[in-house]
């Protein structure tokens, strides 16, 4: 107990360095906020070490998963993350949702809050859609992806394992490789790597990797072979070929010899260098299958990470908020 | 005699100094040696912030002692904590730092004030979800009374009678910059 307790309100212990409700984005976050959800994560990551693999922190909480975009992963991962928690998990699909009837997102998410959701888990096809509902309801929303713009939880799971295996971010050369212009993973990460102090390089076809980007800060090139040996670290990224049309690239075939990391491409890095991906992977297109199940492959590292992520912004963001209003 | 510190807020009298909290701690490590012969199987458990540097001192004072130096570690309670909601920022989380199996040992849990109990409930929650320890004991330098739970200390550095409105101010050089000392600030009843 603080020697600081104040007799009418609870005895307050060193807070943390985090007052926000909601986790929109990346972008705007301060270096020491971030720093504060990766060492958040560091400590529930011990969670899963323990006899007993729950805390009660988010006990009598309750969170919706609503995810209007397919989703396997993410979706599990904040479930879990919520059960670790203790907290009540409610997960309602696109389909499942009266979205299809013609309800707007404002009053399904109402119709959520109405039932005592205290924390909201969106993912959307459109751009800002979770500062929409963030702006308009009491509950902590948190972003799973908003179409192109960001998916925060990616790039800190992203930034949390570079962190965990290198023990440093500032300093690092990070390159992300592959389909950046529609890529909500890309833009957070950049924003997270940037803010941490990394070298950031954007490699893939032009057409997919303007030299636009270069604005954010970051180094864009359009040659994999020369960057390679310079890496720490790259990250892949999938080709989203539900999104692809015709002009960006003429065949995966051609994309994978250009910018697919071959076997023959990866003895170019560093040895040390590690090798991530968001998934789901296609195997053979970005990346060598073997290389994907080699030792510096970290894939599975940041799924098992994501989860002690997730459990640091429901925390983070949902422990104090809503429970009394 | 050194100077006095400047008191962490107006108007706060000083409780104990820097020699007066050495020797509190010496005798909690001298009763701490008397009670669990097998030093081996005794690991002192520091509650974040200033438990942890509790426990590291008793650690080396018990070594100088007995010559030899018990476990000494932190436990987070932040996860645990009954009173989550009522935080305008949430508590920082840390990373607990144990002995890989708790079944042989005798865990002292140390903090700095001991006020209503609840802390020191959700440090052993917390300690139970890592393991099943053989007896679970509690060390604070000051016991200042209004317990809210059925808890209390095995060992206490000062008993400090307090009013319920006041507060009770701990410093340590190495975790906040200011020389060692305990304070207590005026009574708002009485003010």
């Amino acid at each position: 107990m603080s020697p600081t307790a104040s007799p009418a309100g609870p005895i307050d212990p060193a807070p943390a360095a985090w007052q926000h409700k909601d986790l929109l984005a990346i972008q705007g976050l301060t270096t020491a906020e971030i720093t504060t959800l990766l060492d958040t994560a560091a400590a529930f990551k011990q969670v899963g070490t323990r006899e007993i693999k729950k805390v009660p922190a988010l006990r009598g909480r309750t969170l919706v998963n609503f995810f209007v975009e397919p989703s396997t992963r993410t979706r599990a991962s904040f479930e879990l993350a919520a059960h670790r928690l203790s907290a009540d998990v409610l997960n309602i699909s696109a389909t499942q949702s009266s979205l299809t009837k013609g309800e707007t997102l404002k009053d399904t998410a109402r119709n959520l809050e109405a039932l005592l959701a205290d924390i909201i888990v969106l993912r959307h096809s459109s751009a800002g859609a979770a500062q929409f509902l963030a702006e308009r309801l009491q509950a902590s929303v948190i972003n799973g992806g908003d179409g192109a713009h960001e998916h925060p939880t990616q790039a800190l799971l992203d930034t949390f394992t570079i962190r965990e295996k290198k023990g440093r971010i500032a300093g690092l050369h990070v390159v992300i490789l592959g389909d950046i212009l529609f890529s909500r993973v890309a833009r957070s990460n950049i924003w997270a790597l940037l803010a941490l102090g990394a070298k950031v390089t954007l490699c893939g076809p032009s057409t997919l990797v303007p030299k636009s980007f270069e604005r954010m800060g970051v180094t864009v090139t359009h040659d994999l072979d020369a960057v390679l040996p310079e890496a720490d670290v790259i990250n892949l990224l999938r080709i989203q070929h539900e999104r692809q049309r015709k002009e960006y690239f003429p065949s995966l075939g051609e994309y994978t010899s250009l910018f697919g990391l071959t076997k023959a491409r990866a003895e170019r890095l560093k040895p040390d260098a590690l090798i991530m991906h968001p998934g789901p992977i296609n195997r053979g297109v970005e990346i060598d299958s073997d290389l994907a199940d080699s030792a510096r492959s970290v894939i599975l590292d940041q799924v098992t990470n994501g989860l002690a992520v997730r459990m640091a912004v429901l925390y983070l963001c949902g422990g104090v908020q809503g429970g009394v209003k | 005699m050194p100077p006095t510190p400047p008191p962490p807020a107006p108007g706060a009298t000083l409780i104990l100094d820097r020699a007066a909290i050495e020797r509190a701690l010496k005798r909690i490590a001298h009763e701490i040696i008397e009670r669990q012969p097998d030093l081996a199987k005794v690991a002192l458990i520091g509650i974040p912030s200033r438990g942890v540097e509790i426990a590291q001192r008793l650690a080396a004072l018990i070594e100088q002692f007995a010559g030899r130096r018990p476990y000494a570690g932190v436990i987070d309670v932040a996860m645990h904590r009954d009173d989550l909601h009522r935080h305008r920022i949430p508590p920082r989380v840390a990373r607990s730092e144990l002995p890989l199996e708790l079944a042989p040992f005798t865990v002292v849990l140390t903090d700095d004030v001991l006020f209503s109990g609840r802390t020191c409930r959700a440090a052993m929650d917390s300690l139970s979800s890592f393991g099943r320890p053989a007896r679970i004991q509690y060390a604070v330098l000051v016991d200042r009374g209004h317990r809210e739970l059925p808890i209390r200390a095995d060992y206490v550095g000062k008993n400090l009678p307090t009013a319920h409105g006041q507060r009770v101010h701990v410093r340590f050089a190495a975790t906040d910059g200011i020389e060692d000392s305990v304070w207590m600030s005026l009574d708002p009843a009485a003010a």
